[in-house]
């Protein structure tokens, strides 16, 4: 435990309250030179705060924080960052509008003769780039431009300019295709390599498995212990952030579960993203949709909510072929769509629970929303929200009781069909357990279910069936249980064992 | 970790009514009205007599009513300008087509209703469906309806308007015991104002809500939000229409009427601590705003203040009131 | 080394101010033929010193104006700024060529005195631009009519010649507002605070976490676009060899505004430029001429000119819808549905600092 040379960062005793309530309380932690450090905990547990202490986002209330042992305090991000920890958010600090250069070197452009010297950032960030092995983008590229992971690598290209010496990266994989997570893992490596202290917040355990070399587990605002990677297994990490083993990760089909008639069907859906979709769903059924990002997923999901519609073919309701050419519509024939973004599509933040519980009642099916929202209460007790009271704003809710309002908004409505695009995003394990228990009874209550996840577990252990979109069209279908290995293959295009494609 | 049900007992919701009502801003406007009519009935306690107050309620009417339309858009995301010149171009249309004919004063207010709503969908579309800035398309409207009525009418004002047209401006229920005239714009106002109030309790308020907090998360939820922004828009042209029957009534034509009224509306309903931008404030304390601003007026006629130095008072209240209303948010516990 | 570093000078920006000088010369060119079609030309030297002329005084408010839009604020008080500049100007140097210097002095002091209010009441107080500089514009107002009944002070013959010199077709004052317009595109593209009105309009939460004191460009934004609409008075006053305190009613505030979106700068911050808020004062200012030279009613111009705005900015609009589809297809989709909004669905954390 004692090391010769005090560690790159040592933060001791680390405590944070937010009106009252302790969100952290003595963590103590330890990141040295040329260590990927993993800090896994569900949601709630402190791990954005912690590392938002790091970041100067907010100040601790006690403890300290000792870079090579030396004692700091970051009162404003941009100490932390002189000091040499620089942070990549889930949500990038990028500006759009803005060049790779001039986002990269945001708030620290160079002046020159007393105008800053735009060919000099340019050609740094090149720099940087090459040094990375980053091919593909220009330091003159608008960053809207650019695609999530090139984001992402702008990100950490601004950290390195910075002369980062520790990098902390939120969730860093969660908006990225898995093609795109290789990419991230050797950037990690190469941070790593170059003797730099590597703070990996991550839901994914793979990733901790694959990358780290010691994982913190917090839970409750409470470090449970710091273990390295290779005395530990996945199961015994669970159990450390959750308490509860990881059978009980997917709960089985309800008894009495069975597939009735076909409630959903396309016949050769396409638009401009996507071609030549067949599927059926039947009531009771869950359909996974898998595939990699920008592959069709949440195209199928948006054509089906009547928001970037089909152009050809038709999609029939209960036998009944239907023109969804608004959500308004898609909401009128029983369709519900769970979106990705929850922040941004799903939520008003700034309204009550109760508001976002009735809004899509309100908004379409008016003369239903009273006495919809009288069974608001009920769902929101079935799904065990944890909030102050129904008034309470939504934007105070962690991200699972926020998930929940959505799904209590449209269990409101009594959907036929619901599709949930990344239901469990984000969320903390407590709020997945209760987004799969709900599938499963939605499946028995009949609901017909189309499940869009990046996470191939959560598909395979969930759907009755697997489509895999590849490049806008099914290129294949698998069943139940079928092996991950089987659904990349697929997803890939690397294999075509399903049907055939036009 | 213990997971316990939502709480949503009626005591709680009186409560929350309560906290929404005084919460996020909007006491401010509560406390700087009480503190306004202490100071007048402090300065002139016959202020306090029954007769003052209800003259003071006719004069505050219009405004209120403006507030409440511009409160619709406003809580949507967006700006009307350009209700200070539909005001003014109302009064001057009911003043050439009545001419003083009473015959012609109901149709020519079912007209100038047709007129108003036409304002307001034009708004609304630009808005939605073109995706013009509103305040760039209500401000291209305020130009529009400018220069239109002064190119029709020649520059100044002609005709006069109908006694009937008058009268709900002016008029009121006469001699009654105590109180006197109980004016028609009062009970108008009251009758807006709880029409508002229960419009903003139903579904199609509450999506207008959310669709300022958050357009595509309303939009995602099924909402039409260019229909629920054009309504607003067209709501708020009704209401300014509404108002300027009763500032015609009750000021007369002038070509100057309805001037800066879009300013005066936004300023009540940003007083009463609706945020720009949307989403939050409630439609009460938009409306106590509006008698804010007023009684900021005849706190100044009462103080015999120039009237020239109105503005700067206004100006500084306006301010010191908004920057108040933006801290309290902004160190409000969750 | 850069074997990747495509040295593309950003295109983007180019496309929309390359649309507005685009529309100025295709507006030119149809005035023109217009004008000529009516026996006059529209290009001769009286025309001209007309639409220039016309475009000073509206170019300093307008490029002022641009840097607070950019910044995602908003400027109200400019015409009253204007109209009380004039006064200051007008009454400092009293008729008194020595006292030139001093006047034009003070009038900076006093703009920059109002800007740097307006700059700290939407900062620090937090109140939002469009009432905290309506506001401001109040007290002026109130402060003008109270002290002064009608034109106030004298301007001296020297100082006047600002307001009438010209070098061939080139107003003496067109040609200060386009030097103005450079320095405002130099600062923007060559000072850090320029770089970071940029950052602040864009995402001032970005900014604050990049280490930028977001206080200071707004601050220093509202201070120029003051001082820009203390130029204009200088120059109203050198017009009229007089202080005019009604020149606030001549709505420079919404026009300067107008200007700036026609320009093509996004209302809502972060992206734009002088350069296109200078071919937007153009437009107008050839409007102007042409419906002068057309003898439209002066009333029917306000409702012309009121349909050219909305109109332009539907384009724009549109032309942002396209790029927000192109988008998609790289992040996920952002899109909204159909039947969208006005303001494009802005991720943005809910707590915004309030501005309009």
């Amino acid at each position: 435990m004692n090391a010769p040379d005090p560690p790159l960062l040592r933060m001791s005793g680390i405590g944070k309250s937010f009106f009252g309530v302790n969100v952290l309380e003595g963590i103590d932690l330890d990141v040295r030179s040329g260590e990927v450090h993993a800090l896994v905990g569900e949601n709630g547990a402190g791990k954005s705060t912690l590392m938002k202490i790091l970041a100067g986002v907010h100040p601790a209330d006690t403890g300290h924080i000792e870079l090579s042992g030396e004692r700091v305090e970051f009162s404003h991000p941009v100490r932390a960052q002189q000091a040499g920890v620089s942070t990549v958010f889930q949500e990038f600090n990028l500006l759009p509008e803005r060049t790779v250069a001039e986002n990269v070197y945001l708030g620290r452009e160079p002046v020159r003769r007393g105008r800053v010297n735009a060919r000099g950032m340019a050609d740094d960030t090149a720099g940087l780039l090459d040094e990375l092995g980053i091919t593909g983008i220009s330091p003159h590229a608008a960053v809207r431009t650019l695609s999530v992971a090139q984001q992402q690598i702008v990100e950490v290209v601004k950290a390195l300019s910075s002369d980062a010496r520790i990098i902390s990266m939120d969730e860093p994989t969660a908006a990225l295709a898995d093609h795109e997570v290789e990419l991230l893992y050797r950037l990690v490596r190469r941070l790593r390599d170059r003797g730099m202290a590597v703070l990996y917040v991550s839901h994914r355990l793979k990733e901790i498995f694959d990358l780290c070399d010691r994982a913190t587990v917090l839970k409750d605002g409470r470090r449970v212990d710091t273990v390295p990677i290779s005395a530990t297994t996945p199961t015994e990490l669970i159990r450390m952030m959750v308490g509860r083993p990881i059978s009980t990760f997917f709960p089985d089909p309800i008894e009495g579960t069975r597939p009735g008639p076909v409630r959903l069907e396309v016949a050769q859906g396409g638009n401009d993203r996507l071609d030549g979709i067949d599927m059926q769903v039947r009531g009771g059924e869950i359909v996974g949709l898998a595939g990699l990002q920008g592959s069709g997923r949440t195209e199928i999901a948006h054509a089906l909510f009547g928001i970037a519609r089909f152009t050809r073919g038709e999609v029939r309701v209960d036998g009944r072929r239907v023109a969804l050419r608004s959500p308004t519509r898609a909401v009128r024939e029983g369709i519900a769509l769970v979106t990705e973004d929850r922040k941004t599509q799903g939520l008003a933040l700034s309204q009550s629970v109760l508001a976002n519980g009735r809004l899509v009642l309100d908004s379409v099916l008016p003369f239903r929303a009273r006495s919809g929202a009288r069974r608001l209460p009920g769902f929101f007790t079935s799904l065990e929200l944890v909030a102050r009271d129904t008034a309470q704003e939504v934007r105070f809710l962690s991200g699972g009781n926020q998930q929940k309002v959505v799904l209590a908004k449209w269990l409101a409505t009594e959907p036929k069909i619901i599709v949930l695009d990344e239901p469990t995003r984000g969320i903390d394990v407590g709020a997945k357990r209760a987004v799969y228990t709900l599938i499963r009874e939605l499946a028995a209550a009949g609901v017909a279910i189309v499940l869009i996840s990046s996470e191939l577990q959560e598909v395979i252990g969930l759907a009755d069936r697997v489509l895999v979109l590849h490049d806008g069209r099914i290129f294949g279908e698998l069943p139940a249980g079928a092996s991950e290995e089987a659904v990349m293959s697929l997803a890939t295009g690397s294999h075509n064992n399903g049907r055939e494609v036009a | 970790m213990t997971r316990t049900a939502v709480p949503t007992a009626p005591g709680r919701i009186a409560r929350e009514a309560v906290s929404r009502l005084v919460g996020g801003g909007s006491g401010t406007v509560f406390a700087l009205l009480i503190l306004i009519f202490a100071v007048i009935f402090a300065i002139n306690p016959s202020f306090a007599q029954p007769p003052s107050m209800l003259a003071f309620a006719k004069q505050a009417a219009p405004l209120v009513i403006l507030a409440v339309g511009q409160y619709f858009v406003i809580v949507s995301g967006e700006l009307d300008l350009s209700v200070g010149s539909l005001v003014g171009a109302q009064v001057v249309i009911a003043a050439k087509l009545i001419d003083g004919e009473e015959s012609r004063t109901v149709p020519v207010i079912l007209l100038m209703i047709a007129f108003g709503a036409l304002v307001g969908l034009v708004n609304g579309l630009v808005t939605t469906v073109l995706r013009v800035p509103s305040i760039i398309t209500t401000l291209g409207t305020m130009l529009v309806l400018y220069g239109a009525i002064r190119l029709w009418t020649g520059g100044a004002p002609t005709g006069a308007l109908s006694e009937a047209f008058r009268r709900p401006g002016r008029g009121g229920i006469e001699d009654l015991p105590v109180i006197g005239q109980l004016p028609w714009a009062l009970l108008i106002a009251l009758a807006v104002g709880a029409a508002a109030l229960a419009l903003t309790r139903s579904p199609y308020g509450r999506t207008l809500i959310a669709t300022g907090d958050n357009d595509t998360a309303a939009a995602f939820s099924g909402a039409r939000v260019w229909r629920v922004r054009t309504t607003a828009f067209v709501l708020s042209s009704l209401l300014a229409t509404a108002a300027s029957i009763l500032i015609g009534g009750f000021a007369g034509v002038t070509a100057q009427v309805g001037d800066g009224l879009e300013f005066m509306a936004i300023t009540a309903v940003v007083l009463g601590g609706v945020v720009l931008g949307g989403g939050r404030g409630t439609v009460i304390a938009a409306m106590a705003g509006a008698l804010t601003v007023e009684a900021l007026f005849t706190l100044f006629n009462q103080l015999f203040l120039p009237s020239t130095i109105q503005p700067t008072v206004q100006g500084l209240i306006i301010i010191a009131a908004v920057g108040y209303a933006a801290r309290q948010r902004s160190t409000r516990s969750p | 080394m850069r074997s990747l570093a495509t040295a593309r000078p950003r295109p983007f920006r180019l496309g929309t101010t390359g649309l507005v000088y685009l529309a100025l010369v295709s507006i030119v060119l149809v005035g023109t033929a217009v004008a000529a079609a009516r026996g006059h030309n529209l290009l001769g030297t009286a025309n001209l010193v007309d639409m220039l002329t016309r475009s000073s005084l509206l170019g300093f408010v307008a490029i002022g104006q641009t840097l607070v839009i950019l910044c995602r604020s908003l400027d109200l008080s400019v015409g009253y700024v204007m109209a009380l500049s004039s006064v200051v100007a007008a009454t400092t140097m009293a008729g008194d060529p020595a006292r030139i210097g001093l006047g034009i002095a003070a009038v900076i002091a006093v703009s920059a005195l109002i800007g740097l209010v307006n700059g700290l009441v939407v900062t620090r107080l937090r109140v939002n631009a469009f009432i905290a500089t309506l506001g401001m514009g109040l007290i002026i107002k109130g402060y003008l009519d109270t002290r002064y009944k009608g034109p106030a002070g004298d301007i001296p013959e020297a100082f006047q010649l600002f307001g009438y010199t010209r070098i061939a077709f080139l107003p003496l004052s067109a040609a200060a507002m386009v030097a103005a317009a450079v320095l405002a595109i130099l600062f923007l593209r060559m000072t850090r605070t320029g770089y970071h009105m940029y950052a602040v309009g864009g995402d001032a939460e970005v900014a604050r976490m990049s280490g930028i004191h977001v206080e200071r460009p707004v601050i220093t934004a509202h201070v120029l676009c003051s001082v820009a609409a203390g130029a204009a008075g200088l120059l109203v006053a050198a017009r009229f060899g007089t202080g005019s305190t009604l020149v606030y009613a001549s709505g420079y505030d919404l026009e300067s505004i107008a200007a700036v979106v026609l320009g093509g700068t996004y209302l809502l911050g972060g992206r734009g430029g002088v350069a296109g808020t200078v071919a937007g004062v153009l437009i107008l200012a050839v409007l102007d001429t042409v419906f002068n030279i057309l003898a439209v009613d002066p009333f029917f111009k306000d409702v012309l000119r009121g349909v050219i705005v909305i109109a332009a900015v539907a384009i724009y609009a549109r032309r942002q819808v396209d790029r927000t589809a192109s988008r998609s297809r790289f992040a996920g989709s952002r899109g909204g549905p159909s039947g969208g909004t006005g303001d494009p669905p802005h991720p943005a954390p809910a707590e915004q600092g309030g501005r309009t």
